[in-house]
């Protein structure tokens, strides 16, 4: 009864998809390893909708970030709800009905390396909702496989047989699995070639826009953020100095935000994304995404 | 009603069969209603979606391939179902989940090809792998500047010094049960003082020098494949060649020699160690005084038996350690493969030994040291 009212009010009901404001809301994060403080007093919000790149140097706590959203860390202080759920407040495994709607890509993609990509793509699949048949099943993966820009034949191979790139992409694919309505990704062009990066990048707003997601983006990849994030955090003194889109950022005169978005590199991953804008403009159209179905 | 998926077919005026669908379509409610919208068997003509709360691609993709199984007309569908159904599209359903798999006869046998002809490879990769050895050792003796004095030391305290307590244990326990098992036998023939010649024979003959190399491969030869196995994967072995430091040099040689000399003082630390255990026994049930029993054993015991135990030793060693670094040395790919090299080289230095063991026993019979 108390539960149901709970719910109720928090606006998530089963087999409805999430429709308040905010999804994840973090407040009075703290987190704290032995005498290094990563996180004091940490707030953000992010909005239904909307891809989310959060940037920051290096050890400056995106991934910690992250961790304590998706709850596989538990912080020292500080409150996260994502989809009006506590997750701080919950058990490290607890089940809050919250796990089947987000989808994770972790940075290395972290395939079980014993099963093959469809396989893989299944596995959370069956976790969830052991009533599907095997051929549905079999169906969902594949779709799920293709969705994410792999080729069919992908999705009989193993994790070790495939190049960095097609792992990021059944990565991303066992992220999909569920149908999330929030996928969280954790460097997904690291590591990537500039045309893979490209397309990963197209492949991740085509796919905001048909299902709806909302992304919550770790990246350190500056024409990421010039390309498809509607907003950017910046992380920098243990906490989110600043969120906004990238003219609001670059308005504050924040010395590491100035550093980062007019450095060298910064400049270039503008002067691109300008480009490209120009030439969309004069109706010369870029197949960014290189889609074969286009 | 809240969140109960269901689907209904109504006759319409002009003969016309229309499904229509009501309550949420995602992945967490078709499980309920797949089989039986597959099981329709009746014409159907078009499809109504007004009623369905909620959409995701798994939903689309059901009605998806209902409307081309039944050459539905779609209606009533939201902007969003019609956005995911225009997605899941061309989404094709015939490719392979799992690795293509060979019929039966065909893996049975390509199996035991491989094993065949893995084990003929396997023997002459290894004995290329000890002629690399051997090449590296007489560089090193041409520029005796390039051994690594530190390594071999490290590798000495590492293989010798170290495993001390464990096999000085294992060898006291050894002979006390020796002792004490063969006294209850030899007392069926009064001969318990012969427990002596058992214990002094048996330790330095045979058993101290097994035992120590079965342990010395568990404990070491498993500690070298996984290292040089994990330095494989790392690049660290590759880098050391850019760099022009030969591997064999650097990490086998100074194992490979460790492991060879400090078999044989812990062989014969752990026949003495053992024959102590002996003394002890001989002392607390045998009535034969602890210093009287250590006596008796310079009388029995021929010194070649010393020596059978001795010249053995380093064979073993080399064995447990070339077992060790060759398998490191072969790992490739993932870290599924060190486990599996380093199971492997335990099991095949320990085989290796025994074999040895059992011709070194007939090899010195027959010379007459009996």
């Amino acid at each position: 009864m108390s539960d149901d009212q709970n719910t109720e009010r928090e606006g998530l009901r089963p087999n409805e998809r999430y429709r308040g404001n905010f999804p994840i809301v973090v407040e009075g994060l703290v987190n704290r390893f032995g005498d290094q403080v990563v996180h004091e007093d940490l707030s953000l919000k992010v909005k239904r909708g909307e891809i989310l790149g959060v940037v920051g140097g290096s050890g400056t706590g995106k991934s910690v970030l992250m961790r304590s959203i998706i709850g596989l860390q538990t912080p020292t202080e500080g409150n996260i709800d994502v989809f009006g759920q506590s997750i701080t407040e919950a058990e490290p495994d607890e089940e809050i009905g919250v796990r089947c709607r987000w989808g994770v890509l972790f940075q290395g993609g972290a395939l079980f390396s014993t099963l093959t990509v469809g396989e893989n793509v299944e596995v959370p699949l069956r976790q969830f909702f052991p009533e599907i048949s095997d051929e549905l099943r079999a169906n969902i993966a594949r779709y799920k496989v293709m969705l994410s820009g792999l080729t069919e034949a992908a999705a009989s191979k193993f994790p070790a047989e495939l190049s960095g790139g097609m792992r990021k992409r059944a990565g991303l694919a066992r992220a999909l699995a569920l149908d999330p309505e929030l996928l969280f990704l954790d460097e997904p062009t690291a590591g990537l070639d500039p045309v893979g990066a490209a397309k990963f990048d197209a492949l991740t707003k085509e796919l905001k826009e048909t299902l709806g997601l909302t992304v919550f983006l770790i990246t350190h990849d500056l024409d990421t953020l010039y390309a498809i994030c509607d907003r950017v955090a910046v992380l920098a003194d243990k906490k989110v100095i600043a969120v906004g889109t990238i003219p609001e950022l670059l308005a504050t005169d924040h010395p590491w935000i100035q550093e980062y978005f007019n450095g060298p590199r910064g400049r270039n991953a503008s002067r691109s994304q300008q480009c490209s804008d120009l030439q969309q403009a004069d109706g010369i159209v870029i197949d960014k995404a290189g889609k074969s179905g286009n | 009603m809240d969140g109960v998926t269901s689907f209904e077919i109504e006759q319409g005026e002009n003969g016309s069969n229309r499904l229509s669908i009501t309550g949420a379509l995602l992945v967490s409610t078709v499980g309920a209603i797949d089989e039986g919208l597959e099981a329709i068997d009746q014409p159907l003509d078009s499809v109504d979606l007004s009623a369905v709360t909620e959409i995701d691609t798994v939903g689309a993709w059901i009605i998806c391939r209902l409307s081309q199984r039944h050459d539905l007309q779609v209606e009533g569908a939201s902007e969003r179902a019609q956005r995911l159904l225009h997605a899941v599209q061309g989404a094709s359903n015939d490719a392979d989940l799992s690795p293509p798999r060979a019929p039966l006869w065909v893996r049975v046998t390509e199996h035991m090809g491989t094993k065949v002809a893995n084990a003929w490879t396997g023997i002459v990769q290894v004995v290329g792998f000890l002629g690399q050895i051997l090449v590296g050792l007489w560089q090193v003796m041409l520029h005796p500047s390039r051994f690594r004095m530190r390594a071999f030391i490290r590798q000495l305290e590492l293989v010798g010094v170290a495993s001390l307590p464990i096999i000085g244990l294992m060898s006291f326990l050894i002979g006390i049960v020796i002792a004490q098992q063969g006294a209850v036998q030899l007392s069926q023939f009064g001969a318990e003082a012969l427990t002596v010649n058992l214990v002094g024979r048996i330790t330095l003959r045979e058993l101290g020098v097994l035992m120590t190399a079965i342990m010395v491969a568990g404990r070491s030869g498993s500690a070298f494949a996984a290292q040089l196995g994990t330095m494989k994967l790392t690049e660290e072995v590759d880098a050391m060649r850019t760099i022009g430091i030969s591997p064999i040099e650097a990490l086998v040689i100074p194992r490979v020699l460790a492991c060879t000399f400090m078999m044989v003082l812990l062989g014969f630390y752990s026949s003495i160690v053992a024959i102590i255990g002996g003394a002890v026994v001989g002392e607390l049930s045998l009535g034969i005084p602890f210093f009287t029993f250590l006596d008796r054993i310079k009388d029995v015991v021929p010194v070649y038996d010393l020596w059978v135990g001795l010249l053995k030793a380093p064979v073993f060693g080399l064995i447990v350690a070339l077992a060790g670094c060759y398998h490191g040395m072969q790992v490739k790919g993932n870290s599924e493969e060190v486990g599996r090299r380093t199971t492997q080289a335990v099991v095949s230095a320990i085989f290796a030994v025994i074999v040895l063991d059992a011709f070194f026993a007939v090899f010195f019979t027959k010379i007459g040291w009996v």
